[in-house]
């Protein structure tokens, strides 16, 4: 296979199967999570399950007070990382012109020179946070296989994307296949590990303030 | 006319009225387009003035003429034109004017003549589904290249089709076309794809085997490195527009008119390997980048199969909106009757769950 047939087919059948993968696994998935039900609740419900539901996905986001002094760092990498995983994957100009082919339309980016420079932010970030887990005892006993493997899959991505934006090492077309299958890789392993915590934190957020709600106190 | 097989490169070119300056200035820029060190100037200059015109057998298979075309149609005779005169071509059905059994006559003699010395210079790809497809006097491309092949001291492939295949070759390959190295295994191949390769390159290839006697180095596909080491992208004038984020969007809007970078338009330079950026075409005049065109990506092979022209290359090249709206219905589908079936399974529990009373404990 050369390196130029390697590009087409990560762009061509290796990006559909992924892609076929992903959409199946995350509907399937939501699918069962939804129909799978809740027991009817028989005490009488003292407020709304829907507005403190709605409230609560977007209030979880700010940490209190004591949990941010407790977890600080935790909390500061963490944002970073998710922050800087949004802008680098919806934000750079390439990507976009991505999502416009799938979807139909795009949207504005930001400058080349910024994404980049939040690329080296972010793969920065997630290696302080591996680092942190090692080193610290106890989220090193919480931790599995399947952790890690996550966290791989989320910094290859970035690690070849900038690699084959500055085309470092090998030709281009090589760099460019590697870190498209690098994407396709998170695509095939994100709806089956905890990587699906990026659609399920929607509805466990409202499930969590629902519950609140119909009791009456605040989530 | 006397016979300009016995005269050396250096008297015909003088008979040509080439002057000495022009052509120590066309060797100096041979030497600064190799990477070489100025020091061999006077040593290529040496080498073509004496070297005696080395015979070369050109093919043409399935092509379309460009790359001769590339080769020959400057508006002035250049001096790459002249270097080209100055070989011996002894066969090149689309230039000669004998024909038929004549101009066979003359590449068998050649052949004969050279046997094991000579250069032979492919364009176009072999088809080997049926040999009927392309024939010279009745004579297959296979079986011509494999004959040719046999006493030729290097084989050239001029053009993406005899280097990759090519447009032949492209998605669904209806003759089965193949390249020159996909069947000649055991000689030195340069390639020199393109669609058509700059005439200069192919003259560069040229003055090198003629002035060191030996093929260039080449790089993992066959291509020499001092043409194909670096991409269109990493020596294109637009480059800064791409590193700030400045793209055209359609070929005529502001973008484009200030000279923007054309990825978005589909341009292949990220991934092309060729010369275009820094020889430029028609003497240094322009390139297709220049002139406001993405590049096609035409010297990498299977580029007319990358997905479309203007598809850039971080788009996928399959229709993925259509994978995507099939693969929710089917996931849906398969999503209700899975949980139909968990609910199932929950109710059968249920059902299936017996309360133990007292007289149970009896038993």
């Amino acid at each position: 296979m050369t390196e130029i047939e390697f590009l087409s087919w990560v762009r061509g059948p290796g990006f559909q199967i992924a892609v076929i993968i992903f959409i199946a696994g995350v509907i399937i998935r939501f699918a069962e999570i939804l129909l799978l039900g809740r027991k009817a609740n028989l005490a009488e419900a003292k407020g709304s399950e829907m507005s403190s539901g709605l409230r609560t996905i977007v209030t979880r986001s700010i940490p209190d007070k004591s949990t941010f002094q407790r977890s600080t760092f935790t909390i500061v990498a963490g944002y970073v990382f998710h922050l800087g995983l949004f802008v680098t994957i919806f934000l750079f100009a390439p990507h976009i012109l991505m999502f416009k082919d799938v979807i139909g339309f795009g949207w504005p980016s930001l400058p080349t020179p910024v994404v980049d420079a939040i690329a080296v932010v972010t793969i920065i970030a997630l290696l302080t946070v591996l680092v942190h887990r090692m080193r610290s005892t106890v989220l090193r006993f919480l931790t599995n296989t399947e952790d890690y493997l996550v966290w791989m899959v989320t910094i290859l991505p970035l690690i070849t994307g900038y690699i084959a934006f500055h085309r470092i090492g090998m030709t281009a077309p090589t760099l460019l296949a590697i870190h498209i299958l690098s994407v396709e890789i998170l695509l095939v392993v994100f709806p089956f590990t905890k990587l699906m915590h990026g659609f399920t934190v929607v509805l466990s957020r409202w499930y969590g303030g629902a519950i609140s709600g119909y009791k009456g106190v605040e989530s | 006319m006397t016979n300009n097989k016995d005269k050396t490169l250096g008297e015909i070119l003088r008979d040509q009225g080439v002057s000495r300056r022009s052509f120590l200035k066309y060797c100096a820029a041979t030497a600064s387009m190799m990477a070489l060190s100025p020091a061999l100037i006077p040593k290529i200059a040496h080498a073509l003035e004496n070297a005696k015109r080395p015979s070369v057998i050109w093919l043409s298979f399935q092509e379309c003429t460009g790359c001769t075309e590339s080769l020959t149609r400057a508006h002035t005779a250049t001096i790459e034109s002249l270097i080209f005169d100055a070989i011996s071509l002894d066969y090149h059905h689309t230039l000669q004017a004998a024909s038929g059994h004549a101009a066979e006559e003359a590449r068998e003699e050649a052949m004969k003549e050279n046997f094991g010395k000579y250069l032979l210079i492919v364009d176009g790809s072999i088809p080997l589904d049926n040999p009927g497809y392309s024939t010279i006097a009745g004579i297959s491309n296979y079986d011509m290249l494999i004959e040719s092949a046999k006493g030729a001291a290097a084989i050239v492939a001029i053009g993406t089709c005899a280097a990759f295949g090519g447009l032949p070759h492209a998605n669904p390959n209806p003759t089965g076309a193949v390249s020159v190295s996909d069947i000649i295994k055991d000689k030195p191949i340069i390639n020199v794809p393109g669609c058509p390769p700059i005439p200069v390159v192919i003259t560069g290839v040229l003055t090198h085997f003629l002035t060191f006697g030996s093929i260039p180095e080449l790089d993992h596909i066959g291509r020499p490195k001092v043409f194909y080491g670096q991409s269109i992208h990493d020596r294109c004038y637009r480059r800064p527009f791409y590193d700030k984020g400045l793209f055209a969007e359609t070929f005529d809007d502001e973008g484009a008119r200030k000279g923007w970078c054309l990825y978005k338009l589909g341009c292949k330079g990220p991934t092309t390997y060729n010369a275009c950026a820094t020889t430029k075409w028609n003497d240094g005049t322009s390139w297709p980048i220049e002139a406001g065109h993405p590049c096609l990506g035409c010297s990498e092979p299977d580029f007319w199969d990358g997905g479309g022209f203007y598809k850039s290359l971080s788009m996928p090249t399959e229709n993925i909106t259509q994978t995507v709206i099939y693969t929710a219905a089917g996931a849906i589908a398969a999503g209700v009757a899975l949980g139909a079936m968990n609910k199932a399974r929950k109710n059968n529990a249920v059902a299936a769950h017996s309360k133990t009373g007292v007289d149970d404990l009896e038993k």
